[in-house]
């Protein structure tokens, strides 16, 4: 084992925390213990030691007693390694001599027994300590940051933060998946607690995302590829052929009305099935491009090419090409948004409440369009069956808070639900029943929101629905009838009514996983993306330059997502402005005389960094290109790669100190 | 002789188990912080020792902490195909394959190491893993290497001057 670098002194602090770490562990035991190992000049506990207090004791310390190892036994590195490098770098000490003990999260936050953590606590205290002697000063490489930005998806998510970075003078690459941009919030009608219009909000955003210089918008495309680094992505998109020719198209649909197809009769995706399409369509009609599509899987000329290409002829601009082949291009890109968005719940999966079995069944998705001016009805409540609903019953929850389906509360449907009584009842004027577990209006004006509907005469009952079933007894309304327990009268109750509406909850999309490993990113076990930290990095992920906004990341509503893809945005730009990022300095080197040209390391690393130097007969890894995972390392049958911060000595030091392996240790020491 | 071998219980009263385990950054270490803010409690008798990559993890690395005192060693990555880098962890699991039958033929019970993959988001994992560990670990017994190392040491050292005696004997 080699030698620690010259005369080490180091300081050795544990943090309270107020009680979450001293509630559990002994710290002053641990000072104790810890002051009469060999190297250490200083041992103290603190309250806070994250707080401006704290770190001056520190520094002072580092400064007075001449320090040249730093160990902070605290919170996750995750949290605050950041923090207490500073506070190393800013009292003179270079910040990589410094190791953070993990004594909260994976310490007095997981254990009951106070004599086992802190037992534990003094074995990784002591192991830091072991390892910090070994610690090398080493220097952040500085990468420059690429000031383009890649916006996926063209959400209101999207949309917004495509807008504030473009604003602020970058150049935006917005990809979105469906022929036009606008997401779910296009389809909604009005929204809580406000009751604005949707499309009034949200088309005027959409028209300048259009418009703007500093956006370019790539509609029907998708990410194939993700490589490289924060600052330094290079992307592939892929632009699906939307059979027409988008420099020529002026939007004026005549292909439409001259399709072969004298009536719609395809599944309208933008109206939830409710009306139909023709497979040349455009989506809706503030739809944004203002660019028709040609949906191969319906056109005849795509299944039989014995179409007599009408749509073809009728266009006077020839933008119609049903050649045309998928586009790839190729960007490069700093930082990159992801604003996936969400799937609404398959109100299939609760077969007792009937979606799909009986036709007056309906979702929340789907009465937004039924209810709004330009849907399928023009705003005119006409059931599937051609009647009105008299009678209405809202089950809230589908999908959302059941062990069954999902666990989460979804945390828009208790509003949107009384968003839709409101406008239901406006357009109705029916009966409205709200069936219930609880009415969850958290936020700036939604209690208030939930009072005015419960005024307006909509009635609450509290209980979760167990079956929904046609009222046979009944010939002339041929209602449904509901059933559910009252909770608060504990009676069993049946409601018959003309129209159930199912508030239908948020998933994650289908293809998340996929969308995750493009990017390597992470996400939760039930596919929602997952946040570098919940509280203070709630845009980040846990790869640099790459932020999160919307509801990919959880269910949320418009304005907390409207915020959140600001807050991205914002981080986006500080990365941008400030030109360059610094990079963790723990990738790989050859120590040239060690190594024996075996060339084993070669094949290992995924983003070939080593090379063979012919010359020399020695491998050479490319400092720019290791990524820093340390695999070659391990594989190195001379030991001759080494990992910085991750070095052989400092993990066997490691090793040492849990284990109390001390005289090994101390005989390295003397000779 | 194996090294596993315990002839008597009796030094084991009130023993706990000390496990090494080495977490990669991405996944299995972020899971052990989430356990922690989740509040998910867990036997205290891990040590986690923080890498980049589970592909980091030299044999070597494991090899020591049997010798210097760990009754066993855990690994845990990321999921097959959810490697921060690409492939380590496969690099991982291929070496640890051939490692482990290694470690067994040492006479090391196959309890005593183990490799899982944990992803970020499976704090309760983390506690399931680490208790069933500790569980198995505990019903082996202590490994104590050290002690029998230098047991071994002696006897050997015994043998040693016993020979050397002999031949002065002989010599003489």
């Amino acid at each position: 084992m080699s030698k620690t670098t010259g005369n080490t002194r180091t300081g050795f602090y544990i943090c309270h925390c107020g009680t979450n770490i001293a509630g559990t562990v002994d710290v002053e035991k641990v000072v104790d213990y810890v002051s009469k190992l060999p190297n250490v000049v200083v041992a103290k506990h603190y309250k806070y030691m994250c707080s401006d207090p704290g770190q001056e004791m520190i520094q002072k310390d580092i400064r007075d007693q001449n320090l040249n190892r730093l160990v902070v036994a605290a919170c996750s590195p995750f949290l605050h390694e950041r923090t207490f490098r500073n506070v190393a770098s800013q009292a003179g000490l270079n910040q990589f001599f410094f190791q953070m003990v993990n004594t909260r999260e994976q310490n007095a936050w997981v254990h009951l027994d106070a004599l086992a953590s802190t037992e534990k606590a003094i074995d990784l205290a002591r192991s830091a300590i072991f390892r910090v002697a070994f610690h090398k000063p080493l220097e952040q490489k500085k990468v420059p940051i690429h000031p383009g930005v890649l916006v996926v998806g063209g959400g209101i998510a999207g949309i917004h933060a495509s807008l504030t970075l473009a604003n602020a003078g970058k150049k935006v690459f917005l990809v979105e998946r469906e022929p036009t941009i606008g997401g779910h919030m296009a389809m909604f009608d009005k929204t809580f607690p406000t009751l604005d219009c949707a499309a009034c909000i949200l088309t005027p955003k959409m028209s300048s995302v259009k418009n703007h210089p500093n956006i370019t918008m790539w509609t029907y495309s998708e990410i194939e590829s993700v490589d490289g680094y924060v600052g330094n992505f290079k992307v592939n998109v892929k632009k699906k052929p939307r059979y027409i020719i988008e420099d020529l198209c002026v939007g004026c649909l005549d292909c439409i009305d001259a399709c072969v197809y004298k009536e719609p009769r395809f599944f309208d995706e933008f109206n939830q099935g409710l009306s139909k399409r023709k497979p040349v369509y455009i989506p809706f009609p503030q739809a944004t491009p203002q660019l028709v599509v040609i949906d191969p899987e319906t056109c005849i000329d795509f299944k039989s090419n014995k179409c007599k290409k009408t749509c073809v002829d009728v266009c006077e601009r020839k933008a119609i090409d049903l050649n045309q082949q998928p586009e790839h291009k190729e960007i490069e890109v700093g930082t990159i948004i992801v604003a996936t968005g969400f799937k609404p719940f398959d109100a299939s999966g609760v077969p007792y409440y009937g979606y799909g079995v009986y036709p007056n069944v309906y979702t929340a998705l789907e009465v937004e369009r039924l209810i709004n001016a330009s849907g399928p009805t023009s705003g005119e409540v006409v059931m599937r069956d051609g009647s009105r609903p008299e009678k209405i019953a809202i089950i809230h929850c589908v999908g959302s808070r059941d062990k069954n389906t999902n666990l989460w509360c979804s945390r828009v449907c208790c509003l949107y639900s009384l968003k839709l009584a409101h406008l239901l009842k406006e357009h109705t004027h029916a009966d409205i029943y709200n069936f219930y577990i609880d009415i969850r209006t958290p936020g700036k004006m939604m209690e208030e929101f939930y009072y005015r509907m419960a005024e307006e005469g909509t009635k609450f009952i509290r209980g979760r629905v167990a079956d929904i079933y046609p009222d046979l007894t009944d010939e002339v309304h041929r209602r449904l009838i509901v059933k559910a327990e009252d909770t608060l009268i504990s009676e069993i109750i049946k409601v018959p009514v003309d129209m159930v509406v199912l508030s239908t909850g948020l998933e994650p999309r289908a293809d998340a996983n996929d969308v995750r490993r493009m990017f390597n990113i992470t996400c939760s076990t039930e596919g929602f993306f997952i946040e570098r930290h919940p509280k203070l990095a709630p845009v980040n992920t846990f790869t640099d330059g790459i932020f999160l906004a919307g509801c990919c990341q959880g269910p949320k509503d418009i304005p907390d997502t409207v915020a959140q893809a600001g807050a991205a945005a914002a981080e986006a730009l500080a990365l941008i402005d400030s030109g360059f990022i610094e990079l963790e300095p723990n990738t790989a080197f050859v120590v040239e005389v060690d190594c024996s040209g075996c060339k084993s390391c070669v094949p290992l690393c995924p983003y070939s960094a080593i090379s063979y130097q012919e010359d020399k007969k020695k491998a050479y890894i490319n400092e720019a290109l290791c990524k820093g995972c340390g695999t070659c390392v391990a594989s190195c049958p001379s030991g001759s790669i080494k990992q910085n911060l991750f070095e052989d000595e400092e993990i066997y030091s490691e090793i040492d100190g849990i284990l109390n392996y001390t005289n090994i240790y101390e005989v390295s020491e003397c000779c | 002789m194996l090294l596993d071998e315990n002839k008597s219980q009796s030094g084991s009263q009130g023993w706990q188990p000390k496990i090494i385990a080495f977490f990669c950054n991405w996944c299995t270490y972020t899971a052990a912080d989430l356990a922690g803010v989740s509040r998910i409690k867990h036997a205290p008798n891990a040590r986690v020792i923080r890498v980049m990559c589970s592909g980091r993890v030299d044999p070597q690395f494991i090899l020591d902490s049997f010798a210097k005192g760990a009754d066993g060693v855990l690994v845990g990555g990321c999921h097959p195909g959810d490697c921060h880098y690409q492939e380590g962890n496969y690099k991982c699991l291929r070496r640890f394959q051939l490692f482990k039958r290694v470690v067994e033929s040492f006479g090391i019970n196959k309890d005593r190491l183990r490799l899982e993959w944990i992803s970020a988001s499976e704090g309760d994992k983390v506690r399931l893993v680490i208790n069933d560990m500790v569980a198995k670990v505990k019903a082996l017994g202590p490994l104590s290497l050290p002690k029998k190392f230098s047991e071994w040491d002696k006897e050997m050292n015994i043998i040693e001057e016993k020979i050397a005696g002999k031949e002065e004997a002989v010599h003489a």
